[in-house]
């Protein structure tokens, strides 16, 4: 499997921030009397991996899909690649936690669904389809629908389909917590062979301190009422260590107890 | 191997069905019930001399322009009040209405207005398949996942290819079973409207026979309503799996 395959050599180090590939800059949201977010800015640097971690509440998947422009924002604005986010655009892929996948199409549509809204003619948008199923892993299922397939297999398939539009970010909404733990570590360690390998940018919703720890370039730890950024957290020391030894890392672990420190309170 | 298991279980249910019949039908129930097999060779009878097939070029014309009235507005008009809210609040009343409405008590009315020609039993068919279809489709629409809906506007949709690709394959197995139902009861209000408007068609072979107390061709002309129903469901339910392939997921298949 393409994704899987995770060099042991050390990987460079990146340098801190070099450019942005998109800023969130005071951004506020109230659905009615409910303030989801205050006045949010954050800058997420392109190539990388931001991490989005938070208690149940603190507006992540909120902010996430005003990324995606699915949401608006009473207040504030998105630049994406210095340009302001009206609405959905070809620049951005979205990851769904419920893998949103058509469950009358088979494994092929779904993952060329996104070539056929834009019109990609159907020979050329099954071949881009072919090459990321098979990247994911899912060669020989391309004829499979959804509800044959188990919930890891149906997450890469929605993976798959965000690749295969080819948007320079990935927008993950807590991709890996509706599969199993094994497959939720498989896919971790996939997660940092793909950011290696594509030059994207990932932004990445999740509650899980570990997972943030692990995969992240960049971790900003959002708090709730009113919801803001307290913390942004660069665990550079434990990246070019290679996937097996990330978890045995002190300094991963030391990272992974200060953000349960400062968490702690918030969660009753 | 469960195909034919489930074929064989068709026939033994339709065995011991017959069989029932034909039992009750010899004790005898009632003189006015009669045996499987005496309707049988009614029926055989009444197909050979083209009764039946005469019968049925009658009683199908209100049916076939009733159902497709139904079935094309029907579908129209619940993916509109499915969409929109206001569209919802003007329309759905109606149709609840005509749904709970007493229909043989509103046929003198019909008739007074239209006649006893074919408006009035299209009418009458329409009354019947209409608001089951139009509701069906409208709660299917409505209860799109809306995580689909989002998925598609991320993924670059337009307004009409969210209708088209996410909102109507979604809602299909509900609109599907709503046009199942709108059928079926399109069915019993074109027999509705051959006995109470004007004996025509199937209907006037049952009211006929009745009248000369040739009760195996009365059962037969019932039999053959059922049995056409039944074989024109099972014809739609096919057309669902040729138009949307992955709905095929395992409810009744006949």
């Amino acid at each position: 499997m393409a994704m899987s395959q995770i060099s042991d050599a050390p990987r460079p180090i990146r340098e801190p921030a070099p450019e942005n590939a998109v800023v969130a800059r005071n951004v506020s949201k109230h659905y009615g009397p409910v303030e989801a977010l205050r006045d949010l800015t954050l800058e997420f640097p392109r190539g990388q991996l931001t991490s989005l971690l938070g208690p149940s509440g603190c507006g992540k998947t909120t902010l996430l899909k005003i990324i995606a422009g699915l949401l608006e924002p009473t207040s504030g604005e998105i630049l994406v690649n210095g340009e302001q986010v009206t609405g959905p655009g070809p620049d951005r892929a979205f990851v769904f936690q419920d893998f949103a996948l058509l469950p009358w199409a088979n494994v092929m549509r779904n993952v060329a669904f996104g070539l056929e809204l834009r019109g990609v003619a159907r020979s050329e948008r099954e071949a881009i389809a072919e090459r990321y199923i098979r990247d994911v892993g899912l060669a020989g299922f391309e004829d499979s629908y959804p509800h044959q397939l188990s919930g890891g297999m149906r997450q890469r398939v929605g993976l798959a389909r965000a690749l295969s539009v080819d948007a320079q970010v990935l927008l993950m909404d807590e991709p890996f917590s509706a599969v199993d733990e094994q497959t939720r570590r498989k896919f971790q360690e996939d997660l940092l062979a793909l950011v290696e390998n594509e030059n994207k940018t990932f932004i990445f919703v999740t509650h899980s301190i570990e997972e943030a720890v692990y995969v992240s370039d960049q971790i900003a730890i959002l708090l709730p009422r009113p919801s803001r950024v307290s913390e942004i957290i660069r665990p550079s020391g434990i990246r070019g260590k290679g996937a097996d030894n990330i978890r045995r890392d002190p300094e991963y672990l030391d990272i992974v107890d200060r953000i349960w420190a400062s968490l702690r309170s918030y969660v009753e | 191997m469960t195909s034919y298991r489930s074929l064989f279980l068709k026939l033994l249910s339709a065995v011991l069905v017959f069989g029932a019949w034909e039992i009750a039908g010899r004790i005898p129930v009632s003189y006015s019930f009669p045996t499987f097999l005496d309707t049988m060779s009614a029926l055989a009878a009444l197909t050979l001399d083209g009764t039946m097939l005469r019968a049925y070029a009658e009683t199908l014309q209100p049916l076939a322009v009733g159902v497709t009235i139904s079935a094309v507005f029907g579908i129209g008009i619940g993916l509109w009040v499915g969409l929109s809210a206001r569209f919802d609040w003007l329309f759905s009343p109606i149709f609840i209405v005509m749904q709970a409405a007493p229909l043989a008590a509103l046929i003198p009315l019909l008739v007074m207005a239209y006649g006893i020609g074919l408006t009035s039993k299209v009418f009458v068919v329409c009354i019947m398949a209409m608001p089951v279809i139009v509701l069906n489709t409208g709660a299917a629409v409505r209860n799109t996942p809306s995580s689909l809906k989002e998925m598609g506007k991320a993924f670059l949709a337009r307004e009409d290819q969210i209708i088209l690709k996410v909102i109507i394959p979604a809602a299909s197995p509900v609109i599907f079973s709503g046009l199942r139902l709108g059928i079926s009861a399109g069915f019993i209000g074109a027999i509705l409207a051959e006995l109470k408007i004007t004996p025509t068609g199937v209907g006037d072979i049952i009211t006929y026979s009745r009248s000369i107390a040739d009760y195996p061709s009365m059962y037969a002309a019932i039999f053959s309503i059922i049995l056409f129903a039944v074989l024109f469901l099972n014809l739609v339910e096919r057309l669902e799996f040729i138009l949307f392939k992955g709905n095929n997921r395992g409810y009744v298949s006949d």
